[in-house]
C-alpha cells in the first residue's frame, strides 16, 4: 500500500523546484479527475467536479533543502537553506543536488560546532579541488535535498520528506478511492510551503474555495526530550485546533470530529503555538476561507529521519476520504 | 457608555472564540445600524447605508477578541495544561482565575509546580509548561466536560479605581468598540454622504487576521481603526507612552494616510478635543497595518486610547480618552472629504 | 540620466511626494495613461506595438530609508524612529533634512569623552539618539517641526574614482532612473511602469499595485547589497561592483523561475552586456510581493550592486547601472522571446 509513498518521498523537490514531483503526481491522478492544471507558481490543481460548496484540499509538494550560492577557492560549494533547515541536523549529512551531484555538508573553520553553528557556516563538499571544478559540478542556484532512505519497521515509516509527501500521498489515494462526493472538489498540490506558504497564496486565488482542508505533519510530544504528552504517534489523525498560522474554523473542525466518531477513525486534537501550514495562507484569502488541518503525528520533522506511524496515515486517509465523500456542508 | 464598556470587557471571547460575545456586540451595534451581520469568520459588521446607493464607503474598526489561553492537554489527575492565545505575559498567570469554556463554563485557578520541581530557579519566571489549570475535577469528569482545544478566558471583573479610571481585562480593544459607539451616538440624525461600516474584527491578537479578511471583502474607500497604545507608568520610559486622561492619540507614519492624519490634527484643534501625536516608522502593530494593503489599498487612520498594563487582567484606562476618540471620530466624519482624500497623491 | 536629480530628492517611505512629482512630470509625455493609487504608487501605462492583452510590468520603488519624528523633548530635540532597515550604527554624526521645509539638522549623541567605557564598545541605540535642529526649546521647535515629520539623510551626490557614484537613496533611485530612460523603448506587449511606495517597510506598495495590474511578466529593477569589501568571506559576497547587472536566482522573499533567469542571462550575455548572479540567498525586494500577487506572476529581478546600502553614502559603479539599463531594454524589446 505504501509503495507510492516511498516513490513520492524519494522524488526530490526542494522548494521552488518541484517539477519532478509535480509530473509524478499529475501522472498518478490524471485518470481519476476532470482536469489538472499547473498555475504560474507551479501549484498542481486538480478538479473533480461536483455540486455544492467548493472544497479545496491542499498538501505541499516541496521539501526543505539547500541551494548553491557561490563557490570557494578550495572547491567548496557555499549554500543557503531552503526552508527551516536545522544546521545541527544538517552537519555531515549528505545532500543530492537536482543534477545528481552528491555532497556532504561540512563546517567551515569558523564554525563553533558545539555552540553556535549556522547554516552559512556549512559548505557542500562535492569532491572538487578548485573553484572552477566546483562551479562545473554545481552551478549557482542549483538546489538539492537531503539524502534519507525510506524504510518501514514496526508499524513506522521513516524517510526524508514525509513532510509533506504523506499529505500528497493521502490526497492521491483519496482521489483514487473515493466513490461519491457531496462537494465540488479541488485537490491542490502546492509549492514553496517551506519558504512561507507561498504557493498556497496563489493557489487559493486561482481556486476561490468556500472551505479548505490542509494535510500536513505535526510534531509530537511523545519523545523523551519532551514532557508534553498531548500528541503521540499511533494515536490517530491529528485534528488541529490552533498553530502559529491559524485557528481552525469551528464548523470545519467539528465536522471532522463528527466524521471520525461516525466512521470509527482514531483522532487526537492538536493545540500548538508553533508551526504553520498552508492553511495559514489559505484561510485569509478574500473575505476568509473557513479552514481545517488534518495532520499526521511526526517525530523529527525537517530531518532525514522523519518518522510516522502507518496506522496514523491510515486514519488520516480515512478521515480525508470521509470528508471528500460526505462533504463539509 | 462606561457601563457598556465594563459589561463588554468582562465577557469572554478570546481570539478564535469570539462568537461568545457576538450577541453582546450585535446588541450594542443594532440601535445605530440598518443591518448587523456576522460573517463566516466571526467578524461582526454593522452597516449604516447612505441615501445614495452608489455612495462611497467608510469603515470604522475595532477588534473584539482578547488574549487568553487554550487547553492543550488533560493529565491523569484532571489538571489541564494550556498554551497562550495571543501575547500573554506568563508573569500574570500564577494564581489567576479563569473560566474554561467546556461543555459548561468551568471555574479554575492557575497553579504551578512547587518551586523545587520547576525547571528554572526561583529567580526565573515560571514557564507556562510548568503551570496547570486546576478545575477541581477528577480526570474522568474533566475529560467529560473539557476537550483539548477549548478556550480559556480570564475570569476578571472590571473595577472602577476612581471616577473615570477603570481597570479590567480586554479593554484592548473593546474600549475601541465603545469609542465607535460614542462616535455613532454623536452622529445620530446626521445624514452622511457615505455608507458607514462598523467592523468589530476578530483574531487581531493572533495576527491581524479578521481585519484582513473583512476589509478585503468590504473594500471601503477609507478606514478608521481604533486600538490601544501604552499609557504612562513609572517604569515605561517616555517614547510612545501617553499619559492617561490626555485624550486621543493620533498616529503618523507610513501606515497612515497623510490626509487622514492631517485632518485628525486639524479637527482636534478646531473642536478642542484633547489629543496627542505618535509616529511609527512602519508597522503600527494594529489592524491598521493589515487594512492599509487590503483590497486595492485602503487609506487608513489609527486613533489610540492610552492603556496601562496592556495584555494583563488589570488593563487600566481613563474613560475621558475613550470619549475623546469617539468625539474626534465623529467630528472627522463630518469633515471628511473623500474627493480631497483621493487627490492627495495626484499633486 | 536622472540619477543625480533623483538621489537628491527626499522620499522616505510614506512620504514619496517629491520623487513622485518629479517622475510624473517625466513620464507624462510618453505614456497613454497614468494612475496614482490610494497608497501613492504611480502606474504609467503604454500600449504595446502588437495587438495583445499581455502586460509587462517594470517596477522600481521610489521610497528610501529614513527617520520620522516621534517626540519633541522639552529642550527642543527631536526623538525619532527608524523608517525601513537602517543599522543604527550609521546614524551618529550625520546631517539630515527635517520635514517638508527641509530644515537642516544633525543626529547627535553625547561626545566620546562622556561615554563610559562600556558605552564606547556598544552600538548606539536609536532610543539614545536625537536630531538637533538648533531649537531653543520645545515651543521653538514646534514652530517648525511636528510629530510625524519625515527626516531624510542629507547627502551630496558625487561621482568619483573609476566611474563610481556616491549618493544616498541609490536603492532604488537607480531603478527609477533606468525606467525613466526606457520610457520610449518600443515593446510588443503593453507596458506598465510601476513606481512603487513603501518597499522599505515591507514591500507594501508593490503588493497593492501588482494585485491591480496583474501583469503577465514583471521585472523588478533594484539596488542590491554589494559586500565585496575587505574582510567579507567569499560566501558572504552578494555581488561585486563593476561586474555588471546582478540577476537574482533566489533571495529571502522569492525563488525566481530558474529557466526564465537563465534565458535573460543568455540574452544579455549574447548582447555583450556584463551580468553576474547575485550570490547570496538573503534580502528581498518588491518581487517578493509581486510574484505572489493574484494568481501568481512570473517575476525577474535585475539589480545595480550598491556598497554601503541603506546608509547616507551608498556607492555604485555607473557601468553596472548601464548594464542594468541595457538588460532591461533587451527584455522590453525581446519580451516575446523570454
Amino acid at each position: 500500500m505504501f509503495e507510492l509513498l516511498e516513490k513520492l518521498c524519494m522524488t526530490p523537490a526542494p522548494s521552488g523546484c518541484e517539477k519532478q514531483i509535480r509530473e509524478l503526481i499529475e501522472k498518478e491522478i490524471s485518470p481519476y479527475v476532470d482536469s489538472v492544471e499547473t498555475d504560474v507558481m507551479g501549484n498542481l490543481i486538480a478538479h473533480k467536479k461536483g455540486n455544492g460548496k467548493k472544497l479545496m484540499f491542499a498538501a505541499h509538494m516541496d521539501e526543505i533543502g539547500v541551494v548553491a550560492t557561490c563557490h570557494g577557492e578550495k572547491g567548496q560549494v557555499h549554500i543557503a537553506a531552503l526552508g527551516g533547515v536545522d544546521p545541527y541536523a544538517s552537519l555531515y549529512q549528505r545532500v543530492r543536488f537536482l543534477n545528481g551531484v552528491e555532497a556532504v555538508l561540512a563546517p567551515d573553520g569558523k564554525a563553533d560546532i558545539l555552540k553556535t553553528l549556522k547554516m552559512q557556516q556549512l559548505y557542500a563538499d562535492v569532491g572538487a579541488k578548485t573553484e572552477e571544478e566546483a562551479k562545473a559540478l554545481v552551478p549557482v542556484g542549483e538546489a538539492g535535498v537531503f539524502v534519507g532512505e525510506y524504510t518501514e519497521q514496526n508499524g513506522c515509516i521513516r524517510s526524508k520528506a514525509l513532510d509533506d509527501r504523506f499529505g500528497c500521498f493521502v490526497l492521491i489515494e483519496t482521489i483514487k478511492r473515493m466513490t461519491k462526493q457531496e462537494n465540488d472538489l479541488y485537490f491542490v498540490f502546492t509549492v514553496s510551503e517551506e519558504l512561507g506558504l507561498r504557493g498556497a497564496k496563489t493557489a487559493v486565488y486561482n481556486v476561490e474555495p468556500d472551505y479548505a482542508v490542509v494535510l500536513d505533519v505535526t510534531r509530537t510530544g511523545d519523545v523523551p526530550s519532551e514532557d508534553k504528552k498531548a500528541l503521540e504517534l499511533k494515536k490517530g489523525a491529528i485534528i488541529k485546533v490552533m498553530d502559529r498560522g491559524f485557528i481552525a474554523h469551528s464548523v470545519v473542525r467539528e465536522r471532522m470530529v463528527e466524521l471520525c466518531e461516525k466512521n470509527g477513525i482514531d483522532y487526537q486534537m492538536g493545540v500548538l503555538t508553533q508551526g504553520a501550514t498552508d492553511a495559514g495562507a489559505i484561510h485569509l484569502f478574500g473575505g476568509g476561507v473557513p479552514s481545517g488541518v488534518i495532520a499526521v503525528p511526526t517525530r523529527y520533522i525537517h530531518t532525514p529521519g522523519e518518522t510516522v506511524a502507518q496506522s496514523d496515515i491510515e486514519n488520516v486517509l480515512a478521515l480525508t476520504l470521509a470528508i471528500a465523500e460526505e462533504g463539509i456542508l | 457608555m462606561k457601563k457598556k464598556l465594563m459589561h463588554l470587557a468582562a465577557q469572554g471571547g478570546i481570539s478564535g472564540d469570539e462568537f461568545l460575545i457576538h450577541d453582546a456586540v450585535k446588541k450594542l451595534l443594532a440601535p445605530y445600524c440598518d443591518m448587523v451581520e456576522a460573517d463566516a469568520m466571526g467578524n461582526v459588521v454593522g452597516t449604516i447605508y447612505a441615501k445614495n446607493p452608489d455612495a462611497p464607503k467608510v469603515m470604522l474598526e475595532a477588534h473584539i477578541d482578547g488574549i487568553g489561553l487554550m487547553v492543550s492537554g488533560i493529565d491523569d489527575d484532571g489538571f489541564l495544561s494550556f498554551v497562550p492565545v495571543g501575547g500573554v505575559d506568563s508573569a500574570i498567570l500564577p494564581g489567576a482565575e479563569v473560566t474554561v469554556c467546556g461543555t459548561e463554563p468551568l471555574f479554575g485557578v492557575i497553579g504551578a509546580k512547587p518551586p523545587h520541581l520547576q525547571t528554572g530557579g526561583q529567580d526565573e519566571a515560571i514557564k507556562i509548561s510548568d503551570m496547570v489549570i486546576d478545575i477541581g475535577l477528577s480526570a474522568e469528569e474533566a475529560r467529560q466536560k473539557v476537550t483539548i482545544g477549548d478556550a480559556v478566558c480570564f475570569a476578571e471583573t472590571v473595577e472602577q479605581l476612581s471616577k473615570n479610571v477603570l481597570s479590567g481585562k480586554s479593554f484592548d480593544d473593546r474600549a475601541g468598540l465603545i469609542s465607535l459607539l460614542i462616535c455613532l451616538d454623536k452622529l445620530k440624525g446626521k445624514d452622511l454622504p457615505f455608507t458607514l461600516y462598523i467592523l468589530a474584527a476578530v483574531q487581531e491578537e493572533v495576527g491581524l487576521r479578521g481585519a484582513v479578511m473583512a476589509s478585503e471583502r468590504l473594500a471601503p474607500d477609507c478606514a478608521f481603526c481604533v486600538d490601544v497604545c501604552h499609557g504612562d507608568t513609572p517604569d515605561g520610559g517616555q517614547e510612545s507612552i501617553f499619559k492617561l486622561g490626555t485624550g486621543a492619540v493620533i498616529s503618523f507614519g507610513p501606515n497612515i494616510h497623510p490626509y487622514l492624519s492631517a485632518l485628525a490634527k486639524t479637527v482636534a484643534e478646531a473642536e478642542k478635543i484633547a489629543a496627542s501625536y505618535d509616529a511609527d516608522g512602519g508597522d503600527t502593530g494594529t489592524d491598521a497595518w493589515a487594512v492599509q494593503i487590503a483590497a486595492e489599498g485602503i487609506p487608513v487612520l489609527l486613533l489610540s486610547i492610552p492603556l496601562r498594563y496592556m495584555h494583563t487582567t488589570v488593563e487600566t484606562l481613563h474613560f475621558d480618552d475613550v470619549k475623546a476618540v469617539g468625539n474626534l471620530l465623529a467630528a472627522m466624519l463630518l469633515k471628511l472629504d473623500l474627493e480631497v482624500l483621493s487627490c492627495t497623491f495626484q499633486n | 540620466m536622472y540619477l543625480s536629480e533623483l538621489t537628491n530628492l527626499s522620499g522616505v517611505s510614506g512620504n514619496e511626494n517629491c520623487v513622485r512629482s518629479f517622475i510624473k512630470e517625466k513620464v507624462e509625455p510618453f505614456c497613454d495613461r497614468i494612475e496614482i493609487d490610494s497608497m501613492g504608487n504611480l502606474l504609467a501605462f503604454k500600449k504595446g506595438s502588437k495587438d495583445t492583452e499581455k502586460t509587462l510590468m517594470l517596477c522600481a520603488h521610489m521610497d528610501e530609508v529614513g527617520l520620522i519624528v516621534s517626540r519633541i523633548t522639552e529642550e527642543g530635540f527631536l526623538k525619532f524612529k527608524i523608517v525601513g532597515g537602517i543599522d543604527p550604527r550609521v546614524l551618529v554624526s550625520k546631517r539630515v533634512l527635517v520635514g517638508e521645509q527641509k530644515l537642516h539638522g544633525v543626529i547627535g549623541r553625547k561626545a566620546i569623552h562622556l561615554l563610559t567605557a562600556d558605552e564606547r564598545k556598544q552600538a548606539p541605540k536609536v532610543k539614545e539618539l536625537y536630531v538637533d535642529i538648533g531649537a531653543e526649546n520645545k515651543k521653538d521647535a514646534e514652530k517648525r517641526v511636528a510629530v510625524g515629520d519625515y527626516i531624510a539623510f542629507a547627502s551630496r551626490t558625487v561621482t568619483f574614482g573609476d566611474n563610481l557614484m556616491k549618493a544616498k537613496a541609490l536603492d532604488d533611485r537607480v531603478g527609477c532612473s533606468v525606467m525613466l530612460e526606457l520610457l520610449k523603448e518600443p515593446c510588443p506587449w503593453n507596458v506598465c511602469f510601476a513606481f512603487t511606495v513603501q518597499e522599505e517597510v515591507g514591500l507594501r506598495g508593490a503588493k497593492v499595485c501588482a494585485k491591480r495590474v496583474k501583469p503577465d511578466l514583471a521585472l523588478v529593477l533594484e539596488g542590491t547589497t554589494c559586500s565585496d569589501t575587505p574582510g567579507t568571506d567569499a560566501s558572504g559576497v552578494s555581488t561585486r561592483l563593476g561586474r555588471g547587472a546582478a540577476l537574482s536566482l533566489i533571495d529571502g522573499t522569492t525563488v525566481y523561475n530558474r529557466e526564465l533567469v537563465l534565458k535573460l542571462h543568455k540574452l544579455a550575455t549574447d548582447a555583450g552586456i556584463m551580468v553576474q548572479f547575485k550570490q547570496t540567498a538573503t534580502g528581498g525586494n518588491d518581487a517578493g510581493a509581486i510574484h505572489l500577487a493574484a494568481g501568481g506572476v512570473p517575476t525577474l529581478s535585475v539589480s545595480v550592486p550598491a556598497r554601503y546600502i541603506h546608509s547616507p553614502s551608498s556607492v555604485i559603479s555607473l557601468s553596472d547601472y548601464e548594464a542594468v539599463r541595457e538588460t532591461a531594454r533587451l527584455l522590453i524589446r525581446e519580451v516575446d522571446n523570454v
